[in-house]
């Protein structure tokens, strides 16, 4: 083993950033390369969003970015200066209920293990936004962008449809 | 209680808390700038000797704190990394140092480890470590290792690692002997588990009361926490291991330990700060493990009917560069391959080779898939072969609901005999042919071809070796409140078991499920237990939970007959209330918890009710003398072998006459893993598992070059299944024949999901296309290529 001096790397090379997450404000000072994920993760604390894979594929960072899905590890923090970012923790209601997407995926049994949900989470929400009625097939091509190793998908359809179903008032 | 909880569709507790962001999975342990971040420098070459490591250039980086390489590794530490399961045909096994020493022998093999104040600087410090190699051939893949012309380790001749056979009866003369013969040389290629969380390992030195504190996204919190007390020449009792949340496993994560599962608590130990080692995608497909290369070469000899009257299979198992999980994927492919069915004689053979490759280890059905595709392609080659229907066939060798237990007189891969406590194949074959429309298949299939399409319909049936030992247990702990708390010792990844576990002691106890925590895998609370794998958890676990929860029940009603003066024969617990049946007498079994434990000391209103002038006998001692304090119990399970569960898929699939890809039209599955806890949960296991099962047929493979560079080693090029390559329903049906061997009645059913996948894709893309499919996964290309040999002989 060969051991070096701690030194303080909160020089130059880092950036004061506020990043406006779920309504709230994180003043952090990060490095020029520091991705969102890790950053939303890291210096927030929001641990909600999660990182899969780091290239884009998979989805499971995918937050909302002014409302549209966007993927938080391809994203700089940097960069994410003028714009409200909502997490997963932001789908939940002001009284800590679960939102429509989060109840119907505990109604549908639309997770195992949890890794993936976050991203499936907030692409359903702008989703559902955009066409509050799926058709099947629709609800399929919601979630055609995101990786889920547990479920088989079987389950997150059906729960795609029944978040639909209990924002339009359904049972 | 007023509704038994087994058998019903509860829904899941721990949702709660991961549908709010609020799971805590191992990259989410100890956030914030105390931690250090490590990385670790793998090697890009996938053998090589290792002439000089140079980390002068790491040195002079700000924010790194410190690099190893081999040379600075103390005592054990320095050493292999242990065999985990040595067995006696293993004779040339082979593992891993936690650094590389002297040579590599992967891409992804690890070389150097540094800490640092991010992971950001803990890369760059990476990327300034200068390795001078000395290059060596690479041995890539079965024909390779075979042919031997280079070796993976200079000590291990023909790179074999083990030879191992098993037989019941003489297979070569019964098939010398039989009316017909056939043979069949069967591949499957490599894929892995892929978890969406990688692995990850935190640990945490308290230079204060000299404790190691070890979280790490494993499948054996217990295995983990005996290799770095060992390695670190540490007391068990100094070190705890918490596995928290873990996003997926898959088999995977049961390997232990991982190189980092030691050299993190090592550098925390060193540095006294806490230290996080977090897995990303390319590490995972380069530096843990695959599974499910293997290529079969199958002689069987049979009658007019179809019966196998003897099966002679000999196959070549890649075991990647190390063995450190011994032989049970081959033991498993070797064992399970009979499945449900009963040859005359059966003698296997196999060999384990090293190659130059990612080691290999337990992914989900383990062995299983391979062994189902061998079997049921030689059971659809036997079926065409006699123009026989080919569910007559399999029926013809059906093991009969009469017949169990039945003995296979061979050896499972828990060092026991292979005896199937029960099962019902006939039914469950009635079950699919109905489910599937197997008998009006013909006649689609026409209707499909006049219209120019290609449909095909296939079937395989499994049996899985579930819950095996050698034991579990589980604690059961009625709090003052009535709450009660359930540590497990095994660990959990997805599956479930807070919500099933609780339904067993909610039952038990007679008390709301929302009373019931169930806690896995912190050995600070159950610090005996073996692991999750082998789908073992219900069974093992399951039954510990149940035992305990009954020594609780019996312990609650003693105390409270004689706190009601009532018989215990006229006592129930209703909603955690005990009660004399038939009258108003009811007593909280929070109470009952406070009487369970003689108090000097009262802290507050409850326990007032405990101390020493409120109750007990002053002619006798407050605790008796075969008992102890508080209301709680600890049991263990350990059952004789292993108990079986089965199951029987059928596919419909359409491949495109020109473009050659395959689509699934129809997929069904007949289940049978015994009294089912939570069918929801169940449903969700063989949904998730149908769908590696595609992927395994279809997409997914380890793309390696002969110079043993893994070509696809991103979730871009590695094709895992979306929900678009995933038939859009899965129709099941339950078969449910109890298992004699524990109370429950329970069989596993984490793996079953994926078992048949290839072999039932396979015969349906093969009765589409009217030859032979002897190798899986098939891509469009390859099944295009086999199409024009056919045309062009």
């Amino acid at each position: 083993m060969t051991d070096t001096p701690t030194t303080d790397t909160s020089g130059t090379q880092r950036r004061d950033v506020t990043l406006r997450v779920n309504g709230a404000a994180h003043a952090i000072s990060v490095e020029p390369r520091r991705l969102l994920s890790d950053a939303l993760r890291h210096d927030c604390g929001l641990t909600g969003t999660h990182v899969g894979c780091e290239h884009g594929v998979c989805g499971a960072c995918t937050v909302l970015v002014d409302g549209a899905p966007a993927r938080s590890c391809l994203m700089l923090a940097v960069a994410s200066e003028d714009v409200e970012i909502t997490t997963v923790e932001g789908l939940t209601g002001a009284d800590d209920s679960l939102g429509p997407v989060q109840q119907a995926f505990a109604d549908c049994h639309g997770l195992q293990c949890g890794f993936c949900t976050p991203g499936f989470l907030t692409t359903i929400t702008a989703g559902l936004r955009d066409n509050p009625t799926p058709t099947r097939d629709e609800a399929r091509e919601m979630v055609a962008g995101n990786l889920c190793r547990c479920t088989g998908y079987q389950n997150i359809v059906a729960a795609v449809l029944r978040a639909a179903e209990i924002q339009g008032g359904g049972s | 209680m007023t509704t038994k909880l087994f058998g019903e569709r509860v829904p899941r507790v721990e949702d709660q808390r991961f549908l709010r962001g609020r799971g805590r999975y191992v990259d989410d342990v100890l956030v914030g700038p105390g931690t250090l971040h490590a990385a670790v420098l793998r090697s890009p070459h996938a053998h090589a000797r290792i002439l000089d490591i140079d980390v002068s250039a790491v040195l002079d980086l700000e924010g790194v704190h410190a690099v190893w390489t081999h040379e600075d590794l103390d005592g054990v530490m320095a050493d292999p990394l242990p065999l985990l399961i040595p067995h006696p045909a293993l004779t040339h096994g082979r593992t891993q140092f936690a650094l590389a020493r002297d040579e590599v022998n992967h891409v992804g093999e690890a070389i150097a480890f540094v800490v640092a104040d991010d992971r950001y600087v803990a890369e760059d410090a990476v990327d300034r470590i200068r390795v001078t190699y000395d290059f060596l051939p690479a041995v890539v893949g079965i024909e390779a290792a075979r042919a031997a012309t280079h070796l993976v380790h200079d000590d291990v001749p023909g790179n074999v690692g083990a030879r191992m056979e098993q037989h019941h009866g003489d297979a070569p003369a019964a098939i010398a002997a039989a009316p017909r013969r056939l043979s069949l040389d069967l591949t499957i290629e490599r894929s892995s588990c892929q978890p969406m969380e990688g692995r990850g390992v935190v640990a945490r030195w308290d230079p204060d009361t000299s404790r190691l504190t070890v979280w790490s996204s494993t499948q054996t919190s217990t295995g983990v926490r005996g290799c770095v007390a060992a390695r670190l020449g540490l007391d068990l009792a100094q070190v705890d291991v918490i596995t928290p949340d873990v996003g997926g496993g898959f088999g995977v994560k049961i390997n232990h330990p991982w190189p980092e599962e030691l050299l993190v608590p090592m550098a925390a130990r060193a540095l006294g700060r806490p230290v996080k080692f977090t897995e990303d995608r390319r590490e995972h497909f380069i530096s843990s493990a695959h599974e499910r290369g293997q290529v079969h070469h199958v002689e069987v000899g049979f009658d007019e009917d179809g019966r196998v009257l003897g099966l002679d299979v000999t196959f070549w198992h890649d075991h990647g560069a190390y063995s450190p999980y011994g032989l049970i994927v081959p033991i498993i492919t070797a064992t399970q391959l009979l499945g449900p069915y009963k040859p005359g004689a059966y003698r296997v053979q196999f060999e384990s080779l090293f190659t130059n490759t990612v080691m290999v280890t337990p992914y989900r059905g383990a062995g299983r898939p391979q062994g189902c595709f061998v079997m049921e392609r030689t059971m659809d080659a036997i079926a065409a072969e006699l123009g026989l229907d080919r569910t007559a066939v399999r029926a013809a060798n059906f093991i009969q609901p009469d017949e169990f237990p039945y003995d296979h007189g061979l050896v499972f891969q828990d060092g026991r005999e292979l005896e199937y406590d029960s099962g019902d194949y006939p039914a469950s074959l009635d079950k699919l042919k109905a489910l599937i429309g197997w008998d009006g298949f013909p006649a689609l299939q026409a209707e499909a071809a006049a219209e120019g399409r290609r449909i095909g319909i296939g079937l395989a049936c499994y049996v899985e070796g579930t819950g095996v030992g050698p034991y579990e247990g589980a604690h059961v702990h009625v709090e003052t409140s009535g709450k009660v708390k359930v540590a497990i010792g095994l660990t959990t990844q997805g599956q479930g078991h807070a919500t099933v576990f609780a339904q067993i002691v909610a039952d038990e106890l007679g008390v709301p499920l929302e009373d019931v925590e169930v806690v896995s895998g912190d050995t600070r609370k159950m610090p005996y237990a073996v692991g999750t794998f082998a789908s073992r958890a219900a069974v093992m676990s399951g039954s510990a939970v149940q035992l305990a929860a009954q020594a609780v029940r019996e312990k609650a009603l003693r105390i409270a007959a004689e706190a009601l003066e009532a018989d215990v024969a006229d006592l129930e617990i209703v909603d955690g209330l005990v009660q004399v049946r038939g009258t108003d007498a009811t007593l909280a079994l929070g109470t009952v918890a406070v009487l369970s434990n003689p108090l000097r000391y009262a802290f507050d209103e409850a326990s007032k009710a405990a101390t020493q002038f409120a109750v007990g006998d002053p002619g006798k001692p407050p605790v008796a003398e075969d008992d102890e304090p508080g209301l709680e119990a600890r049991d263990f399970y350990s059952p004789q072998r292993a108990t079986f569960a089965s199951g029987m898929h059928a596919v419909i699939v359409e491949t495109d006459p020109d473009t050659a890809e395959v689509r699934i039209l129809r997929y069904a599955v007949v289940h049978d893993c015994g009294r089912i806890i939570n069918p929801m949960i169940v449903e969700g296991q063989i949904h998730g598992g149908v769908a590696q099962g595609v992927g395994g047929a279809l997409y997914e493979r380890m793309e390696y070059d002969d110079s043993g560079q893994l070509l696809n080693a991103s979730f871009m090029d590695f094709l895992m299944p979306y929900v678009t390559e995933v038939p859009d329903t899965i129709e099941i049906d339950h078969l449910e024949t109890p298992s004699p061997l524990n109370r429950l009645g329970i069989k596993g059913a984490g793996e079953a999901g994926v078992i048949p996948g290839s072999a039932a894709i396979a015969a349906a893309i093969e009765d589409a296309e009217g030859f032979p499919i002897t190798a899986m996964p098939i891509s469009p290309s390859e099944l295009h290529a086999l199409r024009q040999s056919k045309e062009t002989p």
